[in-house]
């Protein structure tokens, strides 16, 4: 702010000394000039009704000729400073004017309000740079869920996209580059309130630029990055950058997940959903031969997950020597049914659509869907803005990079457990998953499940510190159950306890709670609601535990223990 | 050669010339003190002011603070001496002459550490 202060007293010097000295000419002339009183005695005009004078007529108000009539040699005098002292004004004020109309000074204004509201911020927030599909994706679901942002994208329309969007909360915006320092410490790198920075352009050198400049300037600071090449992952994993997101990779393990353990991806699929996502169902594709369009990063993670499945894949791709594709591959991109059938489409058991372009993607599948509709679909959707026609392509199973990195960012926002469970999962078998789809299913309606977790700690959970102070025990079961009703139990199902070093996966329902126990629970956001008053309403956790709705009242407590004393 | 600096230093050193030939003489003697002089150091001391304005050295602040002074100190003396003259109507006599040219003594002041200043920032400047 300081800055456009100065900039602004700069760019009015001139004008301001025009101003100044020409009205120290007029009222000097006006001065100088002999008149007459109305006696017709010789007069001349002081200093004080000469300011007077110009004052009033350089602002051309004009109040007439003072303090007497004016004589003709004053009056020619009068002419020529009245257009003196308008040029002069019409010259400062198009400069105050122009001077706003400036773009560099607007930056500059855009720039100072900006880092003036991130500083006002007074709770935890998240910076996100880049608000491309991710970043939009990601802020909203953080601003659903009461999570304060601040975004920063060198696009000026992604910024008044994020304008027009209507959030339930506000928040800041810059348009401006984030490779650069200032930037981001406008974005309040250094604010004590900031907890993470999530770098989700889907430019992996501005990525890397923003991990580095976090970890040199707030080391402490949770960097999440998304990577789209193995070079820049290993180079920001290099310095320590938290959590590295690749949605390639990522999609092309689960992918290969379907194949062996459909319900452990129906697992993943669920505690990565979108908010309010319909719950996705119970997939199995079908082992067989596989044709592979587009042999990119995308296509290279795919065809080495289906490799480590035993699968055989076809590939097509249209330039083959600079994506490095192996040999066997067929040259095009597999828009026209010439290619596909070339693959040997008609036996193929199904196909990835994988190229950089929607359209090119859609039209893959509508042919090859022509010469053989019994093909499991696999499409790669890069556009958020292509949803509706995706969605109306019947298509089986759609990956889309910026959700993949919202919902992997989110959750690691949301519950840092879920990365553990989700690993300790991958060790388990099928059956296990089998189990455990059919819990959530039991609490789950339409709707994919919600994701929480709990630190049992004094100021997070009073309720339940003050019963382990006083050396009674808590159960699972007894945050779990309804406080309306202790008869039902909430629509949750807990994943994940882990007591210092101890993970307990889906932890018995019996088991006692100790201080420092964190626990990841799914289920339905009413659920999330109800644990949430348990733990923090004292009177709430002994009616769940006890069956006894405890008076809180002075005299109902004596009363109530009169009555017992008296029914003993 | 930088013509700013010039007209920077000609526009300081001009202010406090004109307030000096303002303020020698008698304090009480009107006649020793002339409104041409007071209007003339009123107007270069204002112009000075403006020439100062948006230069970030600490110095430069200093520098606008000093002539911020001494625009100060001239409108009051010039303020004075309209009270005199038309508003209470008490003539340039001894007391209102007085209090004029001490004022314009205070912003003399203000001046010559605003010259001062100046002197001492060139003769620290180092290419």
């Amino acid at each position: 702010m300081q800055n456009i202060v100065f900039l602004m007293l700069r760019r009015m010097r001139l004008p301001l000394i025009v101003l100044i000295t020409t009205y120290a000419v007029s009222i000097l002339g006006l001065v100088l000039i002999p008149g007459q009183d109305d006696q017709g005695n010789p007069w001349r005009m002081d200093f004080f009704h000469a300011t007077y004078f110009v004052s009033f007529m350089g602002s051309t108000i004009g109040f007439g000729e003072i303090p007497y009539p004016f004589t003709d040699a004053q009056r020619m005098w009068t002419t020529f400073i009245i257009y003196a002292t308008v040029v002069a004004w019409l010259y400062a004020i198009g400069s105050i004017l122009s001077l706003i109309q400036d773009q560099g000074l607007r930056r500059a204004l855009a720039f100072s309000a900006f880092a003036r509201k991130v500083r006002r911020i007074q709770e935890p927030f998240h910076i996100v740079c880049g608000y491309g599909d991710a970043g939009a994706l990601l802020v909203r679901e953080l601003v659903g869920h009461g999570i304060h942002c601040v975004v920063v994208d060198a696009s000026q329309e992604r910024i008044l996209d994020l304008e027009v969007e209507d959030l339930p909360d506000y928040v800041p915006a810059l348009c401006g580059d984030a490779t650069e320092s200032d930037t981001l410490l406008a974005a309040g790198l250094k604010h004590p309130q900031c907890r993470s920075v999530l770098a989700l352009s889907s430019d992996d050198h501005v990525n890397l630029t923003v991990a580095i400049t976090t970890k040199l300037l707030a080391p402490d600071r949770v960097v999440t990055c998304r990577a789209e090449n193995k070079e820049s992952a290993a180079n920001m994993a290099s310095f320590g950058t938290d959590y590295i997101i690749d949605p390639y990779e990522a999609f092309a393990r689960r992918f290969g997940m379907m194949f062996h353990s459909p319900s452990m991806y129906l697992v993943w699929a669920w505690m990565t959903a979108v908010h309010n996502a319909p719950l996705p169902e119970f997939q199995k594709p079908p082992r067989g031969q596989w044709i592979l369009c587009g042999y990119g990063r995308f296509g290279k993670a795919v065809q080495r997950q289906l490799a480590a499945e035993g699968i055989d894949t076809r590939i097509v791709e249209a330039d083959i020597d600079t994506t490095g594709a192996p040999p066997g591959a067929i040259e095009g991109t597999g828009t026209e049914a010439g290619t596909l059938l070339q693959a040997g489409v008609d036996s193929a058991a199904g196909i990835v659509a994988g190229t950089d372009n929607d359209t090119n993607n859609l039209s893959i599948l509508m042919t090859a869907r022509d010469l053989n509709p019994a093909l499991f679909m696999v499409a790669r959707q890069n556009r958020s803005g292509n949803r509706a026609i995706f969605g109306a392509a019947r298509i089986d199973l759609i990956m889309h990079p910026g959700t993949i990195v919202a919902m992997r960012a989110l959750s690691l926002i949301l519950a840092p457990l879920l990365g553990d469970f989700l690993r300790l999962a991958r060790d388990q078998d099928e059956s296990w998953a089998n189990v455990l789809v059919s819990r959530v299913v039991g609490v789950m309606d339409e709707t994919a499940p919600e994701i929480w977790d709990i630190d049992i700690a004094p100021r997070q959970t009073p309720a339940v510190s003050v019963c382990l102070a006083a050396g009674e025990t808590v159960t699972l079961a007894d945050i779990c159950t309804d406080p309306r009703d202790r008869n039902y139990r909430l629509p949750c199902v807990p994943l994940l306890l882990k007591r210092e070093s101890t993970q307990i996966l889906l932890p018995d329902m019996d088991e006692a709670l100790r201080d420092g126990d964190r626990i990841l629970f799914c289920g339905r956001a009413d659920a999330f609601d109800h644990i949430h008053h348990l733990v923090h309403d004292q009177r709430a956790l002994y009616y769940a535990r006890t069956g006894i709705d405890r008076p809180t009242g002075a005299v109902w407590r004596w009363f109530a223990g009169h009555r017992t004393a008296t029914s003993r | 050669m930088n013509l700013e600096k010039v007209l920077f230093a000609f526009f300081s050193v001009l202010a406090l010339t004109l307030n000096f030939g303002f303020f020698v003489g008698e304090l009480d003697d009107p006649i020793h003190h002339n409104a041409y002089e007071l209007f003339a150091a009123l107007i270069v001391s204002l112009i000075a002011t403006i020439m100062k304005f948006g230069d970030r050295a600490h110095i430069g602040a200093l520098l606008l603070a000093t002539s911020l002074v001494a625009d100060l100190q001239l409108i009051a003396a010039a303020m004075v001496w309209g009270t005199a003259l038309y508003i209470t109507h008490t003539d340039l006599t001894q007391g209102p002459i007085s209090s004029i040219v001490s004022l314009s003594g205070g912003a003399l002041l203000a001046n010559l550490i605003s010259v001062l200043l100046l002197v001492v920032e060139t003769a620290t400047f180092r290419r």
